[in-house]
């Protein structure tokens, strides 16, 4: 069987980014915003996984499971501040959250 | 196989003691009851006081620690010293702050902490990894102080702007590190630099990977064109908080930028230095004529931020131009210098601004030189010295970082940069003049400055004075600190 060659992997890294900035700049909920970045973290970690097989050494590897924790701490705090925003003003949309100007 | 041994223990120890006060400080945090919570507010800057001392009497030897991933040089003694003063000026600044406007949890002090010891391994760390591993934990507790006054929409607001655009920095930070790491096989800054500076190995992605990285730092110390955050953030956010996350968080990127740009900045030729000098020149001229037109205070301070971290831009350029340490000693005597003078601001701001921060238009300080003249002294020596006047830390600050970029032959930027400060005094001055010059009774505060504020601005403006009419021990002492390790 052929293993899979690591370039096709940072393809889809490069895609899975490619969707998660478009994600970002477009979309105005707050929520997919937040899965947006999600999105390029994982890409990230495909990258790493990817190139840390290539070179037969696991830094990469631990290098991606920091990323995940630090995706988990992100989305805990993202939330968070989140749920303080909506007791006060009763939305998740990025274009209603104008009290100072952007 | 290695082990952790007791010199590299040694050369965290500050690190290690302020994470171990922050989690001190939370197990207490529940049996203090609701009236007392400003004892744990002198516990955290007991735990900062301890950090400081324990690096002065047990000074660990300079090398690397832990497989290379820390290095603990003059470079990183010299910010961890800084980051150490602002955390304990913004502790000082914050523990009357917080009991006026009814939000004294004591999760403040130990996140105050924590984004401390972020920034400590963020200035530290000789391994991309590390770094991205302090820059989060700095990161991820700004975002929660600036959201800390959590029943005013516009504290959520800051915080919620601050982490969108914040994490997605972050992603654009990882997303350059992991294709450094594929091109190079490896994330120690050492292994890297020596990898890089093989013949051949600069290609289109790897300047692409590292200029998804500037990206990623370049938002932390908000340069043009990734500035748009910072004024809503600062505005939005406490004020001891904007006087924290202004300096410590800022001087830690910039930090990470000289030691990763400074190090492999040989080999990429013009290319990088190019962009340094191009969002320098930018974010002077943006964040100064920004500046102009604000009738907030906090926001005019914001966009001074963004002016400032330009003309540090200019030292990093001389640096990068040049080679010699003295561009990189102006960076580090810019940043310390600044660091006074933009908390002190920021802290008398906070309290002059009144129950909830009512008051922080520029037409609030009106007359306020007469109601009182303490306070406006104060603040004028502030503004003074963030303009740059002679005798005051603002104006050695810039005066070295201009004649490092001539050294280095920058004569453009420098005339930029030196116009641009003639611009600035214009919005700093407006301030006093307002305050002093103008009729009318003021509507910030006029409550006598609490004694923690007013030992935390007796010390900056000692510090401005001090590096302002005796800059030559600090001048020595950034020179020496200049040169990273690796």
């Amino acid at each position: 069987m052929m293993p899979i060659p690591p370039t096709w992997c940072v393809y889809l890294g490069t895609g899975l980014f490619t969707i998660g900035v478009i994600g970002v700049l477009t979309r105005r909920n707050v929520i997919i915003i937040l899965m947006s970045i999600e999105l390029i973290l994982n890409a990230v970690n495909i990258n790493l996984v990817a190139f840390s097989r290539y070179f037969g050494e696991v830094d990469g590897q631990i290098f991606a499971i920091f990323v995940i924790t630090d995706a988990a701490a992100e989305a805990a705090v993202g939330l968070g501040l989140l749920i303080a925003l909506f007791r006060n003003k009763e939305t998740v949309n990025a274009d209603e959250i104008d009290l100072l100007k952007w | 196989m290695t082990t952790v041994s007791i010199p590299d223990v040694m050369r965290i120890l500050p690190e290690l003691i302020l994470a171990g006060f922050a989690i001190l400080v939370m197990l207490f945090e529940p049996f203090v009851p609701a009236g007392r919570k400003r004892v744990l507010g002198w516990i955290a800057l007991l735990g900062v006081l301890v950090a400081g001392m324990a690096f002065t009497w047990a000074p660990p030897n300079a090398g690397m620690a832990f497989s290379g991933s820390i290095a603990a040089d003059g470079f990183s003694y010299f910010f961890i010293f800084l980051f150490l003063t602002i955390a304990a000026l913004a502790l000082l600044g914050s523990i009357n702050y917080l009991e006026r406007d009814n939000i004294h949890h004591a999760e403040y002090y130990a996140l105050i902490l924590f984004s401390t010891v972020g920034m400590c391994f963020m200035a530290a760390s000789a391994e991309l990894i590390m770094i991205f591993l302090g820059l989060e934990i700095s990161s991820l507790s700004t975002y929660v102080l600036a959201g800390f006054r959590r029943h005013d929409p516009r504290s959520n607001e800051s915080a919620m702007k601050y982490f969108l655009l914040g994490s997605f920095a972050t992603a654009f930070f990882l997303y350059g590190i992991a294709f450094v790491y594929g091109l190079t096989g490896t994330t120690n800054l050492v292994d890297l630099a020596a990898d890089l500076a093989q013949p051949g190995k600069w290609s289109t992605l790897t300047r692409a990977a590292l200029i998804l990285m500037f990206v990623g730092l370049a938002f932390k110390v908000s340069t043009v064109p990734f500035q748009i955050w910072t004024p809503d953030v600062y505005q939005g956010a406490p004020a001891p908080v904007t006087a924290f996350l202004s300096t410590g968080p800022k001087a830690a990127a910039f930090a990470v930028l000289v030691r990763i740009f400074l190090g492999l900045a040989g080999p990429s030729g013009p290319a990088a230095f190019w962009v340094i000098w191009i969002s320098a020149a930018l974010t002077m001229t943006v964040g100064n004529f920004a500046a102009l037109l604000q009738k907030n205070v906090k926001r005019m301070l914001a966009y001074s931020a963004i002016a400032h971290a330009g003309y540090v831009l200019v030292g990093l350029a001389a640096a990068m131009a040049s080679g010699s340490t003295e561009g990189a000693s102006a960076v580090l005597f810019y940043l310390a210098a600044y660091a006074f003078m933009n908390v002190g601001a920021f802290l008398l701001i906070a309290h002059l601004a009144g129950p909830g921060e009512g008051r922080t238009e520029i037409s609030d300080f009106t007359g306020l030189g007469r109601a009182a003249p303490g306070a406006a002294a104060c603040l004028t020596v502030f503004m003074l010295s963030l303009s740059g006047i002679p005798s005051t830390a603002g104006f050695f600050a810039k005066f070295y970082v201009f004649r490092a970029s001539v050294h280095a032959g920058l004569i453009g930027l420098t005339i930029i940069a030196v116009l641009n400060s003639v611009v600035s005094v214009y919005y700093y001055l407006n301030l006093v003049v307002t305050m002093y010059m103008r009729e009318g009774e003021p509507q910030a505060a006029r409550t006598p400055m609490p004694l923690p504020l007013y030992s935390a601005i007796a010390a900056s403006l000692f510090a401005i004075f001090y590096l302002g009419l005796y800059p030559n021990h600090f001048l020595l002492l950034s020179t020496l600190s200049s040169k990273p390790l690796p």
